[in-house]
């Protein structure tokens, strides 16, 4: 009896005060991680004069004046004005009534967003595209100078954007590709190749190569075998290496804004611009922050598995 | 039964469709260099093309914002003028702080959360993916709005500190003030980048075997000798990768610190990116900024070669 029991537990396994103390200290640092967000989060919906109390309010009145404002651009009217308009049509203009505006039209926050969508799927369906079938060629193929060209594509990475943006700004002046999202889409697709032939070799390389071969000795050629049998293999490696893309193309900021500024500007250019009567409008920068992130949250927990391949460019697998 | 089997071996006969015939011919090497080169070519179009251009531009008077004055070759006066600016061994000073103390919390903060969740207390998986959250955000977002945490008063970061310390919340700024503004980007890099750190540690603290600690136990040594003789250099390769590439990262850094302090006040938290941003972008001063880009590549790709060594050592594990 004694003896099963000790080979249960482990002598390495950690006592349970360990374990929970442990737990304790986790738990406590993931709590505080979250305050920040947590705080942009109720921010979005609070009044301006809740937003900028103090102290601060932690119990307030939700409202959805932050929203509302995201969306809307207003302008200052005097009372006798807004009496003489009909009832209010909808909550936002009953909201923008009680600060004695109205709404003067929609403001840029959706179009930003939808070009945000627009770039960051674009690129990453042709960073995938890209870098599938050249991970593959690097996977089953003898290149020369391999690890050569893989540092090379490895290096464009981790280029500083800034420096990279001067000569980009200067091409694009010339061949008018200036804020426009086909632009901003082969920028992002050139910054995310590399990442995803790195990620996408690992993948590769852990299926077995015998599938392909058995496969191309029943007489398929070796693009079938690719399309038939890699492929399908490699799907949960090439969504998750999708995932990736999608993220740094959703949160990207240096080239957006040195290099966008109508036209095909994404909203992390946007967001800080969102400005109010005497300063930051916070209950709308919490509104459009909230909305910005949640995606990445999605994500997030999607990709929690393979969070650790992403950002280590597939050299450590767990 | 066997007219049916014969029917279907040769219905798989004929799957490589006729088209597999005109493709057949195609050797792996052709298809190797096919499936290669519009990586190849794409990279070389958007990084490489503009790195020449911008290595021909840093020995040129050129300035974008006078594309039809005639360009004249200025030899190597920029990269002179870059070494000896006073401005710019302030950015490199600013970045060396930014990156030095930002290394060293995420690691020492990282490094510990892992090995407490390297204890598998119930719901570490949860509590893991919750803590990885702030490294997924867009860093200009997080700048953005660790603003409106820091401003003095009504921020959250300021009541915070006046909870648990009794100072007047009104009584410091950390981005107006020059003694706090380096430290306040420290603490949200830190507070954002410190997951990163964690989870690369944790992946070297797993690759451990468990038979060498059992073997330690079974020669008696503390556990404070099998941290220090076992854990560590063990996961130290992971420590190192997780490291290099922060530092790589964060030399380069631009986007949050803008957005947070836009490099003020003055210029406490102007980073090296930032100076350049201004020099290019701003004062349009393009040969000295390209001149400006070229030290920082270089920089950079001497450490990503050291970074990727790192990777390939990593990976043999």
């Amino acid at each position: 009896m004694s003896i099963t029991l000790s080979t249960a537990h482990s002598v390495v396994e950690p006592s349970s005060l360990a374990k929970r103390s442990a737990g304790f200290i986790v738990i406590l640092y993931a709590l505080i991680t979250m305050a920040p967000l947590f705080w942009i989060f109720a921010t979005g919906w609070k009044t301006p004069p809740d937003s900028i109390s103090y102290p601060p309010k932690i119990v307030f009145g939700p409202s959805l004046e932050g929203y509302c404002n995201l969306f809307t651009t207003r302008t200052r009217q005097t009372a006798d004005y807004i009496n003489a308009l009909g009832p209010p049509q909808g909550t936002c203009d009953e909201v923008t009534r009680r600060r004695e505006m109205v709404i003067a039209g929609a403001s840029n926050y959706a179009p930003r967003f939808v070009n945000s969508l627009i770039i960051a799927f674009g690129s990453t369906f042709l960073a995938v595209t890209l870098g599938v079938f050249s991970a593959y060629a690097f996977s089953r193929f003898k290149i020369p100078l391999a690890d050569d060209l893989l540092f090379f594509i490895l290096s464009t990475r981790m280029m500083p954007p800034i420096a990279v943006a001067i000569p980009i700004y200067l091409m694009y002046r010339e061949i008018g590709l200036s804020d426009t999202k086909l632009g901003m889409i082969l920028l992002y697709t050139a910054v995310n190749v590399s990442l995803a032939v790195w990620l996408l070799k690992g993948f590769i390389d852990e299926i077995p190569k015998e599938y392909e071969e058995a496969a191309m000795i029943d007489g398929y050629t070796r693009l079938h075998a690719f399309f038939k049998v890699v492929l399908p293999q490699a799907a949960t490696g090439i969504a998750a290496t999708a995932i990736f893309c999608l993220i740094f193309a959703w949160n990207e900021f240096a080239f957006a804004v040195l290099l966008t500024s109508g036209e095909a500007q994404t909203a992390p250019p946007f967001i800080p611009t969102i400005i109010g009567e005497g300063g930051m409008d916070w209950p709308a920068v919490g509104a459009g922050t909230t909305l910005f992130l949640i995606p990445i949250l999605v994500f997030t927990i999607l990709l929690r598995k393979h969070l650790l391949r992403g950002i280590t460019f597939g050299a450590v697998r767990k | 039964m066997s007219n049916f089997e014969s029917l279907a071996t040769r219905a798989v006969e004929a799957t490589p469709p006729a088209l597999s015939k005109a493709v057949r011919g195609l050797s792996d090497k052709t298809i190797a260099w096919v499936f290669i080169a519009p990586t190849i070519i794409l990279l070389l179009a958007i990084n490489i093309f503009p790195l020449i251009w911008t290595i021909y531009l840093s020995f040129t008077n050129y300035a974008a914002n006078r594309p039809n004055r005639p360009i004249t070759n200025v030899g190597l006066k920029w990269y002179r003028d870059i070494l000896g600016s006073p401005e710019v061994w302030a950015a490199m000073q600013a970045t060396a702080h930014f990156v030095f103390w930002t290394i060293l919390f995420q690691t020492l903060i990282g490094f510990g959360l892992a090995y407490l969740i390297d204890r598998k207390f119930r719901g570490h998986a949860f509590w893991t993916t919750i803590i990885l959250i702030p490294m997924m955000l867009s860093p200009a977002v997080v700048g953005n709005f660790w603003k409106f945490l820091y401003q003095p008063q009504i921020g959250l970061f300021n009541y915070a500190v006046s909870f648990f310390t009794g100072i007047d919340p009104s009584s410091f700024e950390m981005l107006g003030s020059v003694k706090l503004a380096p430290w306040a980007i420290v603490i949200v890099d830190t507070w954002m980048w410190t997951p990163y750190v964690m989870l690369i540690c944790l992946a070297g603290l797993r690759s451990i075997p468990g038979y060498i600690y059992e073997a330690a136990e079974v020669d008696r040594a503390s556990k404070w000798r099998q941290f220090w003789s076992i854990t560590l250099p063990m996961a130290l390769p992971f420590i190192m990768l997780a490291v290099l590439f922060r530092g790589i990262e964060n030399f380069k850094m631009f986007d949050m610190v803008v957005l947070l302090t836009g490099g003020g006040p003055g210029s406490t938290t102007e980073l090296a990116s930032i100076t350049l941003k201004r020099q290019a972008f701003e004062a349009y001063r393009t040969g000295y900024s390209s001149a400006f880009a070229i030290i920082l590549f270089v920089a950079v790709f001497g450490l990503a070669n050291i970074y990727v060594r790192t990777l390939n050592r990593v990976k043999q594990r």
